[in-house]
Parts: C-alpha cells; structure tokens; sequence
C-alpha cells in the first residue's frame, strides 16, 4: 500500500498528491512513469512522475479525472492509499546543456514536462516555457515552472491570461523575435503534441513529445502501447515514452487512445451511479 | 490385465463451458483416481520417471493412491515438486511421463493417466491438510533474492527456504505467479489454486514483495550487495508480431495482452473489475501453441460467434498440447491449416474488419528439423473479422538485462546459464526458466528452479565457510 501524504485540488478536475513511494522516489528520473492500480477491482494506469523527493521517500502525482479511475483516485484521501504502484518506468528523458530549451506544456501534459523542465535548468540551459489552455484557471503549475524559467509565456484560446492563442503561436513568436533555439519538448494532449511537432520541424528544432498510450503493465511484456515512431513499432513504455516528434504516426496514435470509448463510458456511468453527487470534481 | 483405456473424468459440457470461465476439467474422485492407479503396471524401469523433466517417483506415489493412502501419495509427490496442482493440470504430459508410459506402449492402450492423478493427490492434499505451519529450520544459512514469480522463481524460492535460506521473491506486477496468472487462463488453472501454491512457499518463510520491476525500482547491484545470491526468473516477457500491414490497427492484440487483460485484470467480469476488454463477433487467432489455444478459447468464452485459428503449418506439427486442441475443437473454435496472415484490414476509420491469409505448403526441412512453409502464389483470401490476436511467439525482456551487462547473453537475448546448476557469467547470480531456455514449459521452469536451488546452497556455503 502507498499512502498519500497530501492532496490537492489544482484546477476543476485537476489534482496534485505526494504519496509513499521509498524506492521509487530513489530511482527515479525526470521523464519517467508509473504504473498505478488503486484498488483491488481497479485497473493499471500510467501517470507521470511530476516530482519526487528521495529524502522524504515521495513521489508527486498530478492527474486529470476523465474516467473512472482517475474518479476513484480523486475520491481519496489523504492517509488513505493507492494499492498498488510500480516505477519508475520508461527512458529516463536525455537532459545535458543544450543551450535554449524551448518547454510547450498544455493540459495535464504540464505535469510531465515540469520534471523535465526543471532538470534543464538546473543543468544550465536557458528556459523558455510556453503553457497553454483553453482559459486561465486550466493552466496549471504556473508558479514552479516560472520558477525554472528563464521565460514563462502563456496562452490561452479565449484571451483569459497571456497571450491570445495556441502554443504553437507562441513558439513562432519566440523563433522570430530572434531566440535560437537548441531542442524543445512539447508535451500535452496529442493534437497539441502534434502540431507543436510541425511547427518545431518547421521552425528547426528538433522536438521531443511524451506519448501516452494506453498501457497495462508498462514493462514491455503486453505490446498494448505500441506506436509507430519513424516507421517503426515501438512500445512506448519501454522505448519510450518520449519520441522525436517529428517521426511519431499521430494518425495512429490518436486512433489507438480510441479503442475503449465505449467501455470507459460504462464503466464511468456505472461508477457515477454508484457514487452519486460528482459535482465536487 | 489393466482395462485399455484411461479412467473417464468428468469435464464441462462444452456447450456450456464456452459460456464460462470455469475449469473445463473437473477431476477425479478418489474412487475414479484409485481405478485409474490400479492400472498403472509399476514397472521396474519406471521409464515414466525418466520421461518426467523432476523425475517424479511415479509408480511411487500411484501405488500409494491404489492403496487409497493419500496422504503417502502427498508426501511422495512433495518431495519432488513444489507446484503439483499446476503440473498436474498444465504438463505436456503426452510428450513427457506419459509418452513413455509402458502401458501406453502395448498397441490398443492408453497410458496411465499420470498428470491427472498428480492433480488428484494435489487436490487432495490442499483440502485435507492442516493450517499448521511446516517446521523450519531456526538459523538462516543466508538470503537470497529471487527476481520472477513464476515457477522457476517460486520454485528456486520455496527449495531454497526448506533448505534454510532466508528467501525475498521481487515480482514487477502487482500479483505473484508469472505465466501462471496472467497467461494461462482461469479455465485450464484457477487462480485459486495458483494462490494457494504461492501461499504454500509464504508459509515456508518465503517474502513476496510484488510491484518490484528489478532494473527500475531496485538494481541488480542493490540486490547483490544485500544477499548472498540471487537468481533471475523474469520468464520469456515481450510479444512478438509478425509485422505485417496493420498491426497497430484498433482490434489487432497480441496474446499477451489479450489474456493479460482477461487473466490478471480480470477483464472478463467488467465492469466489476475496471480493466475492458472487447466482446468481439470475429475473431482470428495467428498461432499454433498453448497460447494460441487459450486466447481463441477466451474469446469464444467471451461471447465471439466466430473464432479462426489460423496456423502455417498442419495440426502434425501444432505445438499446443493434444488435450487443448481437443478441447478448443470441441468448442468450436476452427482451425485453417497451412495458412498465414498477409495483411490486417482497415475499415477506413482504423479498426480492423479483415484478415487476408495466404496459402502455404511444407517445403524442405528447417534448422529445426520441421518442414518449412512457404507461401502458394495467388492463393490470397480474406477472414472477415473485427478482432486478431497474434500468439507467434515471446522473445527476451530486456528491462532488467539492458541494466545488468555484466550478464552474458546469447544470440537471441537469452542469459546464458550452465544447463546443469543455472550459475551465468556473475559469480552468486543464477537463472532458469523462459528466460535462459526461451518459451517453454512450466515444469522445465520448474526443474530448472530446484536444479539451481542445489547449486545456490552449495555456493552459498562454501563461500560464508571461506569467509
Ligand atoms: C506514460 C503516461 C503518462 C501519463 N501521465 C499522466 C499524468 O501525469 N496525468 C494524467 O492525468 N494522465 C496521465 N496519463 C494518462 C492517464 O493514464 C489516463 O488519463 C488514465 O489512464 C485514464 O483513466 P480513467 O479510467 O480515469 O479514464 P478512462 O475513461 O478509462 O479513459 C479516458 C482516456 O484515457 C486513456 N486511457 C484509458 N485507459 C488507459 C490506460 N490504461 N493507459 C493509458 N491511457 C488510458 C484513453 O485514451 C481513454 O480514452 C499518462 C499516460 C501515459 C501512457
Ligand atoms: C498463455 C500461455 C499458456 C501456456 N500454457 C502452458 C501449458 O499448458 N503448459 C506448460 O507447461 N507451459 C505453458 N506455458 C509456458 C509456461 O507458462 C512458461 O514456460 C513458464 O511460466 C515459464 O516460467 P518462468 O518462471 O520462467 O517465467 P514466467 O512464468 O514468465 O514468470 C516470470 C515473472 O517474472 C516477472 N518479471 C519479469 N521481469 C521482471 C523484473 N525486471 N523484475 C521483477 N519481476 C520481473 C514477470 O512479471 C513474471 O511474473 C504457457 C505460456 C503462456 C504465455
Ligand atoms: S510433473 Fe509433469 S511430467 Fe512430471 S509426472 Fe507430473 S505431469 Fe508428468
Ligand atoms: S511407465 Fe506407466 S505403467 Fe509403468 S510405472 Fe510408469 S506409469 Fe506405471
Ligand atoms: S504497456 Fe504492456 S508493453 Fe507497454
Ligand atoms: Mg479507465
């Protein structure tokens, strides 16, 4: 059992929790997941590790509810526990001193790139971060990864904080106002990644995205997260989870997040009814 | 003279069982198991035994189930296997201790039905013993980390914890058992009985710490600075594909995945567990091994009107066990012979809707010595299908190997380890199982792990005595 040690509620929908994990917070590295299973019906989800501290022996988690266990997850409380959790797991991202780093966050994909972005600078990179959201109070993480930042730009689609637009609106502002910029990560939802991506081939910076696909045991043994990177199948959890950007088959990909439409909506219908008031979320 | 043919058990009706996740089979009484004994002819030559990858002292203990004496069939039986209750239900036993069985050899007669007695005595013992702990030795001769749940590892474990080892198995899941819970399914192996074997090795004093994925949560270098030894059982754990188009299509699984979500997940009683899986109409399954027959069999357990076995080669050289392609038959699963998938079908929105197949024909042998299939020309056609499941195949898992190079490895990925004692190229690690032999069977897993567990308690003494 792994308790949690404090929960936060960071946006509607949006929580942050620490949680007992000795010797998963000794291992791990930015880039890096687990695989978590609440209870004992429940089933096994991937989630980002946002932050760690190996002397406390934690690890942080920051999800998005979209279904039924990310539901049952929020339920909790702290002192209470997650059943099971195995990590860390993944490829370790590849962080030096590149130079100029440019960081695309969107939705809860700012959680994955916050460890990253915070390893580059302390690494010495110069950080510029873009996060982006359909409005303000959906942006989440403002103040640490200013706080790792050279420069924190944000967008959002109405106008409500920052600039007015798309991330990708922003990373052309960045290149043309002059920045050279050496590598960038974007991470977020898939149409996002996926259009950074272009915009970085276009602009000339080599872009490393986090693919999310569904997973199970997330130690190479199922082939469930498979992706085609470069023409290649890769399974995600252990090559992966970031690829070049620019040679994922986002057509596939998005398709594959697709499979269980159906199931999850039973499952998270039955779950509502069960529970009743949802509102609080 | 011994009656011709083995003792009939009882089975579900496989109308019924297609229907359900219960096991096919449902065993012999002890008055069924103590006919069948009787038939055994307790050769002086025992080639059985021989036939047998732990050496079973099979007339042995069937002369004790003749004599209607369980509890001496039980205490035979335990001193040579830590997983009757498996074995007996998931051996290959017509290549194996039945193969060879002399009765089996007189033209006109079955063999003695040995793995269902081993299962009988297994049964009987699980029901009949009591909840008194064994007595273990009190001194620790040392510990050992055991890294695999399956039954290579339980089985290294539970020898090692006889012999007075303090003994931690670390299983990467979040459940212990291998294969043995998240591949074969609930039909062929409850889960119940995986359990109560596992809990057989806790009561000896072995610690199961689950959720452990060794290379990630803890390194081998971790592990051999606190035990005397350790041992490497991760099993044989990532799929193959064949590759061909559409592979990544919604609708194409491997089987690992397939059972994994019906198996471990349970996936066959969602909604009451989380994880889903598809109730699919149609479905092909590429492959010709146990794993092929318990995926098609799945699906048809799960409501498919249609399941398609599709095979290169001719039910001669199907490696699944003889027992299983009965039974799958029985259920109405249908077999294409000599036929390979070419091409998985998209429906224009990324789901598949069809399996195009090739003819093949045997050609000239192999390096394996089987006649190898080649593609007739122009001999394409198409399964309609909604789902495939490609069971071609399991290769080496590399999360704990990439993090550990000291370790040698062969040509395919496996570790290489003497045949003999399991010891690889570190001094104080060994291995066994899928992973050192490739895919192969639980009872290979299972002597390798007791073979190791010797070499393990002699390398441990004599290294604490020179200390
Ligand atoms: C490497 C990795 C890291 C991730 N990190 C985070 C994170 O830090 N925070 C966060 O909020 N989310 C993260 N996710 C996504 C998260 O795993 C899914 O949102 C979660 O599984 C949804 O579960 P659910 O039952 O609540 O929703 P459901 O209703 O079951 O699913 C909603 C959608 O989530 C996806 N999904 C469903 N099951 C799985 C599964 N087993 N594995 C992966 N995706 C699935 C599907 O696209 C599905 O349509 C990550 C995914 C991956 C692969
Ligand atoms: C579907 C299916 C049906 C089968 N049917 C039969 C049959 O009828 N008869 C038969 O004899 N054989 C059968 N087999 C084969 C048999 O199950 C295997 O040969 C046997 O289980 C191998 O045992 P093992 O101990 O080597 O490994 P496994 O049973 O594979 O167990 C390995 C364990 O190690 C764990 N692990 C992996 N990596 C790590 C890590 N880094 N850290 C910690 N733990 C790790 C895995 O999670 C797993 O639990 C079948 C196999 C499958 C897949
Ligand atoms: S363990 Fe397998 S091979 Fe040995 S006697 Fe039992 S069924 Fe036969
Ligand atoms: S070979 Fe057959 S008949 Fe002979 S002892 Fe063994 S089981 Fe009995
Ligand atoms: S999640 Fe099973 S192989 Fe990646
Ligand atoms: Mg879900």
């Amino acid at each position: 059992m792994f308790a949690i040690v404090s929960k936060r509620r960071i946006a509607p929908k949006e929580y942050d929790i620490w949680v007992e994990a000795p010797r998963i917070a000794s291992h791990a590295a930015p880039g890096q997941f687990v695989v978590v299973k609440p209870d004992e019906h429940g089933e096994r989800i991937p989630l980002t590790i946002a932050d760690f501290d190996r002397e406390k022996g934690q690890i942080r988690l920051i999800f998005q509810v979209v279904g039924k266990t990310t539901a049952t997850m929020a339920a909790l409380k702290e002192g209470q526990a997650l059943q099971d959790i195995s990590g860390p797991l993944g490829t370790p991202s590849e962080v030096e001193n590149f130079g100029t780093v440019l960081m695309v966050g969107g939705g809860v994909g700012i959680a994955a790139l916050f460890p990253i972005l915070k390893d580059l600078k302390k690494k010495g990179n110069r950080v510029i971060t873009i996060l982006g959201g359909r409005t303000a109070d959906l942006v989440i993480m403002k103040d640490e990864c200013a706080q790792w930042s050279d420069e924190l730009i944000i967008t959002t689609d109405d106008g409500s904080e920052g600039m007015k637009g798309v991330v990708t609106d922003a990373m052309r502002a960045v290149v043309q106002r002059g920045e050279k910029v050496d590598r960038c990560w974007a991470i977020g939802p898939s149409i996002m990644m996926k259009f950074a991506s272009q915009a970085a081939v276009e602009l000339g910076i080599p872009v490393w995205v986090s693919l999310n696909p569904i997973m199970i045991d997330g130690t190479g043994m199922c082939g469930c997260c498979r992706v085609t990177v470069d023409n290649q199948i890769r399974f995600a959890c252990v090559d992966g989870p970031e690829f070049d950007g620019a040679k994922v088959n986002w057509g596939e990909f998005m398709n594959r997040l697709r499979q269980y439409r159906d199931e999850e909506k039973i499952s998270y219908d039955k779950y509502a009814e069960e529970v009743g008031d949802l509102s609080w979320l | 003279m011994a009656p011709k043919q083995k003792t009939p058990i009882a089975e579900q009706d496989p109308k019924e069982r297609c229907h359900n996740f219960k096991e096919v089979c449902l065993g012999y009484t002890l008055e069924e198991g103590i006919a069948e004994a009787k038939r055994c002819l307790q050769c002086k030559t025992a080639p059985c035994v021989k036939g047998c990858p732990v050496s079973i002292d099979i007339p042995g203990f069937i002369k004790a189930v003749a004599e209607g004496d369980m509890p001496k069939a039980a205490e035979i039986m335990g001193q040579y296997t830590n997983l009757p209750a498996v074995c007996g239900r998931v051996c290959p036993q017509e290549s194996q201790c039945e193969g060879v069985c002399t009765l089996g050899k007189v033209p006109g007669f079955e063999p003695v039905a040995i793995g269902k007695l081993e299962r009988l005595v297994a049964d009987w013992k699980y029901e009949h013993t009591s909840d008194a702990k064994p007595q273990l030795p009190g001194e620790k001769k040392g510990r050992v980390a055991v890294i695999g749940s399956g039954p290579a590892g339980l089985t290294v474990a539970g020898d090692l914890a006889k012999k007075g080892y303090e003994v931690v198995i670390y299983e990467a899941l979040h459940a212990a058992g291998g294969v043995l819970m998240y591949g074969i399914p609930e039909f062929r192996l409850p889960k119940s009985i995986v359990q109560k074997e596992i809990q057989a090795m806790k009561d000896l004093g072995v610690q199961v710490e689950t959720n452990v994925v060794v290379g990630k949560t803890l390194t081998m270098q971790e592990i051999l600075a606190q035990f005397d030894a350790a041992y490497i059982a991760v099993g044989a754990g990532t799929p193959h594909f064949q590759g061909v188009p559409g592979t990544t299509l919604n609708g194409v699984y491997s089987a690992s995945e397939y059972l994994t979500r019906i198996n471990l997940m349970h996936a066959y009683e969602f909604p009451g567990y989380d994880t889903p899986t598809k109730r699919s109409k149609r479905v092909v399954v590429v492959g010709g091994g146990n794993v092929a027959m318990d995926a098609a069999r799945s699906a048809k357990r799960l409501g498919a009107e249609e399941v398609q076995v599709v095979y290169r080669r001719s039910l001669k050289e199907l490696p699944a066990r003889i027992e299983e392609y009965h039974h799958a038959v029985e259920e109405g699963i249908v077999f294409n012979w000599l036929t390979n998938p070419v091409e998985y079908m998209n429906d224009g929105n990324g789901q598949l809707c069809g399996v195009k197949c090739i003819r093949m024909e045997l050609g000239e042998p192999d390096a394996s010595g089987r006649r190898r299939p080649v593609a007739v020309e122009g001999s394409e056609f198409v399964i309609e299908a909604d789902t495939a499941i490609e069971a071609i195949g399991q290769g080496s898992n590399k999360v704990l190997l990439s993090t550990f190079p000291e370790l040698n490895l062969n040509k395919w990925g496996y570790i290489v380890a003497d045949e003999k004692t399991g010891a690889t190229s570190v001094p104080g690690v060994y291995a066994g199982g899928d992973i050192v032999t490739g895919a192969a069977t639980v009872i290979l897993a299972m002597g390798a792990g007791k073979d190791a567990a010797v070499a393990m308690d002699e390398y441990i003494t004599k290294k604490r005595a020179s200390a």
